[in-house]
């Protein structure tokens, strides 16, 4: 009896609900569709693609062969992976290194220059760009790994994030370990960032997504076309007067398929590495 | 004996605390502060890059800047984009996070992914394929062809309004997911007693949305307004990669048209460039002391 007027409440309740399905299917439509199409331009002919074909074709491996004649396709995708994996290495050091401290030993002084570092969150990219610019090239740092990973290394983003959530750091922990005799530094490497594990991974994925998909800074330091990263390396595609659309969706294709194995496979990172500090 | 050791240990730890903080202090002290100053002085010389002289009058680049036609409709553009765009995008990613938000929905997981999912792809990609897809020979030509609603190809990305208007659907394409998860992230932090209790009250779904729901989001919607107009003011890959600024540089934006001023083709202008970024720092600097006024509240 009981579970009957459940059934029928249930029912009741999905039926209320139709507008927001139709609503949310939509939306959803809407969302994928561009991606969608995408992935199906990556594998037809540009005349296919001109005339509205949307769905699978047979011409993936012609366009992926005109990729690799036409582009530094390999180049560039080891220059984006080498340029990322640096800059999420170092930076999520560097910051959780800064989060920890500010959080842990945290007093007066350490808050005032907190405070000072942060006003750097609404520094524009485009204000830096030029003297970073003449900074690199004095130091010969174009077209290197260092050009592209030195301005993103410290962030005051990244550190507010460490320093948030090394609330959740106990810091009975700490005590603990100075009694056992380990060094603060050894503190940090032993206890932190195996507890910290969740923070470190979310701040991972955040990082990598962006530095894989800058744009700007990397087409102020690589002047060089062997030096270029993925999203150049497609932007440039887009630019002649005759586009062969195909080709352009598969090297459009191509650069996103790290984020979006990152999308699908980290999504919960992701979406906590986004929302970072809103606690 | 005893007490001298302690305090050395203490003093130890505290040495320790600002050891871990000076690799990043000083990263950012000398590749963000350091910077900005250096732009404030390039701002006032004028000459190419090897051989900048002071600027007479010195505040020439500042005078010019003002002066500057092109300058002004690249401000004009991004505060258009701007003023439309973000309300849009803001009002939407809300609406869906409270749709999304509600326990009795079936495939919630999928929805979210769904609309999350341009995130997955960079400024340069999305703003390549919303090219494509607005081509003079692209799909949405092609679509509307067949459906009868238009006889002549459209030239979207040649035509200034409708260019705008792509660039704003691209815009709200790829960023109303993201701020969704915020919303979606605050819409958790609610008890759902707060919900049962507007119930009893007598609040019906758009009552509780308004009086109840909206204030509570209150510090994430104004962190996601300031993050959206941030961003905004910043607009460069979509610009460059969706329209190129044209037709006629008539949707470039104010990064972009700094850009070209500093290291587009055979131009040098760092002088120049840098009086324009300081103009956006200016603007951004702002922003941030509207945020704190307002997001003082919190806590």
């Amino acid at each position: 009896m009981t579970k009957n007027k459940k059934i029928k409440n249930s029912s009741a309740i999905q039926k209320r609900l139709i507008p927001t399905y139709i609503f949310l299917t939509i939306a959803s439509i809407f969302s994928v569709f561009p991606l969608y199409w995408m992935v199906t331009a990556a594998t037809n002919a540009t005349v296919d693609v001109s005339r509205g074909k949307i769905w699978f074709g047979t011409h993936m491996i012609e366009n992926f062969n005109n990729l690799v004649a036409n582009t530094n396709l390999w180049k560039s995708f080891g220059n984006s992976c080498l340029y990322s994996t640096a800059q999420t290495l170092l930076c999520i050091f560097v910051c959780s290194l800064a989060g920890y401290g500010f959080e842990l030993y945290h007093d007066k002084g350490k808050d005032i220059l907190f405070a000072i570092l942060l006003m750097a969150m609404m520094i524009p990219g485009v204000a830096t760009m030029i003297p970073l610019f003449t900074m690199m090239s004095k130091f010969h740092f174009l077209n290197t790994v260092w050009g592209f990973v030195l301005p993103g290394i410290s962030t005051p983003f990244m550190i507010m994030m460490f320093r948030q959530n090394s609330r959740n750091f106990p810091p009975d922990i700490m005590e603990a370990a100075r009694i056992d005799g380990l060094s603060e530094l050894m503190i940090f490497f032993r206890m932190y960032m195996p507890v910290m594990k969740s923070t470190y991974a979310a701040a991972a994925v955040i990082i990598f997504m962006n530095s894989w998909n800058a744009y700007m800074w990397p087409r102020v330091v690589m002047t060089d076309n062997r030096a270029q990263t993925m999203p150049m390396l497609i932007a440039n595609l887009a630019g002649g007067y005759t586009i062969d659309y195909g080709m352009l969706m598969m090297g459009v294709l191509f650069c996103s398929l790290p984020t979006m194995f990152v999308f699908f496979v980290l999504q919960k990172q992701f979406a906590e590495g986004i929302t970072g500090s809103v606690k | 004996m005893e007490k001298k050791k302690t305090m050395g240990l203490l003093a130890k730890q505290k040495a320790a605390g600002w050891l871990f903080l000076v690799l990043a202090s000083a990263m950012i002290i000398v590749m963000s502060f350091y910077p900005m100053v250096r732009a404030l002085i390039t701002s006032f010389k004028t000459g190419s890059s090897a051989n900048m002289v002071w600027a007479d009058p010195i505040n020439y680049n500042y005078k010019r800047m003002f002066q500057d036609k092109m300058f002004m409709k690249s401000v004009g553009n991004t505060f258009l984009y701007l003023i439309i765009q973000v309300p849009i995008m803001l009002i939407l990613a809300i609406l869906l996070a409270q749709l999304l938000n509600n326990k009795d929905l079936k495939f919630r997981g999928l929805f979210r992914t769904m609309i999350f999912l341009p995130c997955a792809v960079s400024l340069v990609s999305y703003a390549l394929i919303f090219k494509s897809l607005f081509a003079t020979q692209g799909l949405i030509n092609s679509i509307l062809m067949k459906a009868h609603i238009i006889s002549d190809n459209i030239n979207w990305l040649g035509t200034t309004s409708t260019a705008r208007i792509v660039i704003i659907i691209a815009l709200i394409w790829r960023w109303t997911g993201y701020n969704m998860v915020f919303y979606l992230a605050g819409l958790q932090n609610i008890e759902y007693s707060v919900y049962e209790a507007a119930k009893i009250d007598g609040a019906n779904g758009w009552k509780t949305f308004w009086y109840v729901t909206v204030p509570l989001l209150r510090p994430v919607i104004i962190m996601t307004f300031i993050m959206s107009i941030n961003g905004t003011l910043q607009l460069f890959d979509e610009s460059v990669n969706l329209t190129n600024g044209g037709p006629a540089n008539t949707t470039i934006t104010m990064s972009h048209y700094i850009y070209n001023n500093s290291f587009g083709q055979g131009v040098a202008n760092f002088g120049y460039a840098s009086a324009m970024s300081f103009f956006v720092f200016i603007l951004v600097a702002i922003l941030a002391a509207i945020n704190l006024k307002v997001g003082d509240t919190r806590d």
